[in-house]
């Protein structure tokens, strides 16, 4: 007797739930042969025939030196080249006039405006945020963007320069570089002649623990920072010298703030935009920016 | 026998049954796998692509080492939305000296594949120190403790050996000067510099001059500086590696 057969002899209709068994048993054990639900068998039959067709009509079989193309020829590399062309078309129209508008007359235009500052705001909330603020607010050591306190300059096309190119990026050649020196690290000023420029330069801003003024700290300042900073510490947007006497400090106020910068020098580092971002980016970027508050 | 009585073969006999298990994945394993070791499209052909410096490859070790990649992915997917925010979507040949790969699954932060040259070094060292200083929503720890250590570069030559026996093109001339290139790639005002970069095309220099010893940190940033930044894709032709 083949072992079906002792299967099929075991079948019986089981007198509780009048269901089938499926003839199995096991130490006294039997199995309940409830059919599948008609609905999951025809899903079930209907994922079989989709998983067919899906192999003649989108590309699946590995081959020898390729795999089969599927009939609609289609590709996620092609399909996602196409979509962007057509978001690029749907922009069209109004990227198209913000790139031949001069960059002085777009925040003349209500409608360019508007454009410009929706693409600059998603463009600085991506790329620009990360170090100055969802905002523009900065933080220590990035400055803030709602002010009339710029660093390189608050015209459009300053701005626009400053995006480009960047400030203290080696990678580009136009990069805005000014380079104050270190002068504690590189010994230029002893430790003491730092501590009185920067009582001198605390002194200037009028901050309301500033030690008083003393004459050779005034004598230092005229010396080695005058030249970038001015005499007055009104600064030089030429050379990316900050204005000391205003109210907006990059790094902090503080004495032993003010000292560390003077030790040390230098300055932060922006990278540029310029091939990174499209040249109607960061035109609308430039406008963005321009009328956060601090634009002249 | 019917062939419900063969099967019993493998209901009944555990070992049977897994060498079993085992054949039919390996038929899956084959037609999905192995087409990827011999199709020439698999992976593009484009300029610019070399293996990491030894700085950067510490990085990587580091990225590998605190587990970066499960909350960073490295693969910008062909997808409006994704190449709208990262850039290019990613190739095959910008991960092809990756072993492993760090593509990732996970995004509780944002793809990095195209992070190189996004940030300053000042800002990828403050956000390395403290999320939360310079975005305040950040969800990712800090990794202060990165400052404070100094990178081991004890195995470095050992790792670029075996790199290249899985592939990876080192010359002899690149694994003699690991230790002189991870040095000269951290300090920018490093004469080894040029020759840096004649071994490495683009490297970016670092910043580190005047500190006593190269961190971790530094090794971790001069890696993210790298991401994505090979290719140049001005001149790559999208159309020629439609797949």
């Amino acid at each position: 007797m083949s072992v079906d057969n002792l299967h099929d002899s075991k079948i019986r209709i089981d007198e509780h739930s009048g269901t089938p068994t499926t003839g199995h048993e096991w130490d006294g054990i039997e199995e309940l042969n409830t059919p599948l639900p008609r609905w999951w068998v025809w899903t079930f039959y209907a994922t079989v025939i989709w998983s067919l067709a899906y192999c003649v009509v989108y590309p699946a079989w590995p081959l020898l030196h390729g795999a089969t193309e599927g009939v609609l020829g289609w590709h996620s590399r092609a399909a996602v080249v196409q979509d962007i062309a057509d978001l690029q078309a749907t922009r069209a129209p109004i990227l198209a006039k913000i790139k031949d508008a001069p960059l002085d007359s777009i925040e003349q235009n209500p409608e360019l405006l508007a454009a410009a500052r929706t693409v600059g705001r998603v463009a600085f909330l991506n790329n620009c945020a990360a170090c100055h603020g969802a905002g523009a607010q900065g933080a220590k050591g990035y400055p803030n963007l709602n002010t009339d306190a710029w660093i390189w300059g608050g015209k459009l096309a300053d701005i626009k320069t400053t995006i480009e190119h960047g400030v203290r990026w080696d990678a580009d050649k136009q990069t805005r570089v000014s380079s104050m020196p270190a002068f504690g690290r590189d010994g230029i000023l002893t430790p003491a002649q730092v501590s009185d420029v920067a009582d001198y330069v605390r002194t200037m801003a009028d901050l309301p623990d500033a030690i008083a003024p003393e004459t050779k700290g005034e004598k230092l300042f005229n010396e080695n920072c005058a030249a970038c900073h001015g005499v007055n510490g009104e600064g030089n947007r030429e050379v990316g010298a900050p204005n000391l006497f205003d109210a907006v400090w990059l790094y902090g106020s503080d004495k032993a703030v003010v000292v560390n910068r003077v030790n040390q020098g230098g300055g932060g580092v922006m990278p540029a935009w310029k091939g990174r971002l499209d040249d109607t980016t960061i035109k609308a970027l430039t406008v963005y920016v321009h009328s956060l508050g601090g634009g002249q | 026998m019917s062939f419900w009585t063969r099967h019993q073969v493998f209901e009944k006999n555990s070992i049977i049954l897994i060498v079993g298990i085992l054949a039919v994945i390996a038929i899956g394993g084959l037609v999905e796998i192995t087409p990827l070791f011999y199709l020439k499209s698999t992976i593009e052909v484009v300029d610019g692509i070399r293996p990491y410096t030894p700085l950067e490859l510490t990085g990587r070790n580091i990225y590998v080492r605190e587990g970066c990649y499960l909350c960073h992915s490295q693969m910008i997917r062909p997808l409006r939305d994704e190449v709208e925010r990262y850039g290019h979507y990613s190739l095959a040949a910008e991960s092809m000296y990756d072993h492993p790969h760090q593509w990732g699954s996970k995004r509780n932060g944002p793809d990095l594949a195209r992070v190189g040259g996004k940030y300053s070094n000042d800002w990828q060292r403050d956000h390395m120190r403290d999320p939360r200083a310079v975005v305040p929503s950040s969800i990712m720890p800090g990794y202060a403790f990165l400052s404070k250590t100094p990178v081991n570069g004890a195995h470095l030559t050992e790792q670029m050996r075996l790199l290249r026996v899985v592939g990876v093109p080192y010359s002899d001339e690149q694994i003699d000067n690991a230790t002189v290139d991870l040095a000269a790639q951290a300090a920018s005002d490093d004469a080894g510099g040029a020759d840096l970069q004649k071994r490495y095309p683009n490297a970016v220099l670092g910043d580190v001059a005047g500190k006593s010893s190269v961190t971790e940190e530094d090794a971790l940033i001069a890696y993210l500086q790298h991401l994505g930044i090979s290719v140049d894709f001005k001149l790559y032709d999208d159309k020629a590696n439609i797949r």
